[in-house]
């Protein structure tokens, strides 16, 4: 079985992002990134499929400006075979990516397609339904486990009352959540060995894809700051303010 | 224009925040219909009938809908999505499941878990687990979003309107329902409480968890958590609060053992008052507080429940 793992470049989750002064947007100059984390989790579980001889071949993608390499050689030395950079200095929307993947769905016919379920820049939780939906797959999002079973795989997701499980004819689409797995760190050696593996590039613009903007970023802002509070100095003091301060018990 | 509100509900009752997410609808289009597809939904399609604003209800009653799979789902919105121009739902994790399907389906980009409505075309959302709020204008005919129901109000009562019910013939051969595993609780659901408690780290394990049980008892509280907290597998995953868990937005948020992390920070920092209760004076979570307690959680709760 093939598995396809699409990453995604993002600021690093330490990192707290900046607005611009003009407002036109979050700064990134300068800023540390890395791989999204939930990708991570992508490629980990990718990975131990392959380790339990339920894959064959774990191939990441990534789509975006030439920087999103550095990301695709993590994911090689973490484990996938092979990479691939789909090429475009755009921005894009999650419907755009989808259909991107979902052209490169059809070139490799990978039987699952594990992704995460949101970025943690963009926070959007799309790409993984849109592009089971493109594809007219199954989808089974935030993921919690997975098991792949003759011809389905099960997932159990992660959902507002608690867990729920479903079966999944393949091919199948999967977005992670966070329990998922625990990514492993790359070793040395597998860094090296990673400079060796098969690294391809596609220049978005041969997907033949409409990459019209559909939504416009008309401007970014901080978020409304809360004012400075205080420290209380016991528990009887904090119960008084609450009560005839902040008045929110009685 | 005309607004389709996906009903979130459990078949027995409508959720709440079904009333939230017309109350975002209301600020687009003066007429919006609400869709209730799943199984034995009667009484969850009376209450959306009362939802002020609504005017038509559509019932989708199956048992194929029985579990929103959004496979289905998705096709049957996208079946009678014609006339709308928008469609919203709840940003809950049925909300996210389906919706994208239906937007991709439709060839449009959708706009995920809006805080506010400027014009029909035109919402706010947090970008960068809330660090920023982006305001996006939508170039699609048809807008497809998610609406994060924390940031609006509930919807005022009205008699009830016109109920339809509509039959969908749909075999989903794609996935099937196995089982689910539901976090029972006798507590208000995090996102509809007035007050929440959570937990973090520093409550050490899942037993000590029960200190917040009288707390919780006493203001008629939801108890949630920190993802470090889920991780260790102290309380479910459901009770995690935050980026990639729910956002809440209560009158009261008390934090306890808790850091404050940015993706902690993000799923309550909108909450009218917070209190903190962590012993380490630099904990990042005080800068958010309005009421920051330094001290041992240990001693500090059984404090503060006999004192409540
Ligand atoms: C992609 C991603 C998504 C994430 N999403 C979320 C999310 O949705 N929600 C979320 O919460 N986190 C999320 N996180 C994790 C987040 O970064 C933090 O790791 C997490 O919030 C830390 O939880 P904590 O505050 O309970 O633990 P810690 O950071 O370990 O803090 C424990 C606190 O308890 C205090 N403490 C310890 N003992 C006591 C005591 N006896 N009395 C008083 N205080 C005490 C300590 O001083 C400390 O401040 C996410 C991370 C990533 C990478």
């Amino acid at each position: 079985m093939k598995v396809l793992v699409p990453i995604k470049r993002v600021i690093d989750y330490n990192v707290k992002a900046r607005v611009k002064p003009d407002n036109t947007d979050v700064d990134l100059t300068n800023v540390k990134m890395a791989m999204n984390p939930f990708c991570e989790i992508a490629i980990e579980e990718a990975i131990r499929l392959k380790e339990a001889g339920n894959a064959s071949e774990v191939i990441a993608v990534s789509i975006g400006d030439k920087a999103c390499q550095e990301q695709l050689r993590t994911a090689l030395a973490l484990g996938a075979d092979k990479a691939i950079h789909i090429q475009t200095d755009a921005k894009l929307e999650s419907l755009h990516i989808a259909k991107l993947l979902a052209k490169l769905v059809e070139q490799q016919q990978p039987e699952l397609v594990i992704l995460g379920k949101q970025s943690i820049d963009s926070d959007n939780n799309q790409t993984g339904q849109m592009l089971a939906a493109l594809t007219k797959r199954s989808q089974g999002t935030f993921a919690s486990k997975v098991v792949v079973e003759s011809g389905k795989v099960q997932v159990t997701r992660e959902v507002d009352g608690g867990l729920q499980t479903v079966s999944l004819s393949l091919p199948a689409v999967v977005t992670t959540d966070l329990r998922l797995n625990e990514p492993r760190y790359a070793s040395l050696p597998n860094i090296m060995k990673a400079k060796r593996k098969p690294l391809e590039t596609i220049e978005a613009s041969t997907l033949d894809v409409d990459l019209t903007p559909r939504v416009e970023l008309i401007k970014v802002e901080e978020p409304s700051k809360r004012e400075s509070g205080v420290i209380v100095e016991s528990v009887s003091e904090l119960v008084t303010k609450l009560k005839t301060e902040a008045k929110v018990i009685s | 224009m005309k607004v389709l509100v996906i009903a979130e509900h459990d078949n027995g009752q409508l959720k709440a925040e079904t009333s939230k997410v017309v109350n975002a609808a209301v600020k687009v289009a003066s007429s919006i219909e609400v869709l209730v597809a799943g199984h034995n939904v009667s009484e969850a399609a009376v209450s959306a009938s009362e939802i002020d604003g609504v005017a038509k209800v559509h019932v989708v009653d199956s048992a194929a809908f029985e579990h929103q799979l959004a496979e289905n789902t998705a096709d049957l919105v996208v079946e009678i999505s014609g006339g709308y121009s928008h469609i919203f739902a709840s940003a809950s994790t049925t909300g996210k499941n389906i919706l994208p399907r239906v937007a991709a389906l439709l060839d449009t980009s959708q706009i995920s878990e809006i805080i506010d409505v400027i014009d029909s075309d035109t919402f706010k959302r947090p970008i960068y687990a809330g660090n920023a709020i982006a305001t996006v204008k939508s170039l699609d005919a048809l807008k497809v979003l998610t609406v994060r129901a924390s940031a609006f109000d509930s919807q005022a009562q009205q008699s009830p309107c016109e109920v339809e019910t509509l039959s969908f013939d749909v075999t989903n051969t794609l996935s099937e329902f196995v089982s689910i595993e539901q976090t029972e609780s006798e507590r208000p659901e995090l996102n509809a409480a007035p007050v929440v408690i959570s937990g973090g780290r520093g409550m050490q394990n899942g037993e000590n968890f029960a200190l917040l049980n009288g707390i919780a008892d006493k203001l008629g509280a939801a108890i949630g958590a920190s993802r470090a907290a889920v991780d260790a597998g102290f309380v479910p995953n459901d009770m995690q609060v935050g980026q990639t868990g729910k956002i809440v937005a209560p009158d009261l948020y008390i934090a306890v053992g808790i850091s404050g992390a940015i993706q902690h920070l993000a799923g309550m920092k909108d909450s009218k008052v917070i209190v903190a209760i962590n012993k380490d004076p630099d904990a990042p979570i005080f800068q958010v507080a309005d009421y920051g307690l330094v001290g041992d959680l240990f001693d500090m709760l059984p404090e503060l429940e006999s004192a409540l």
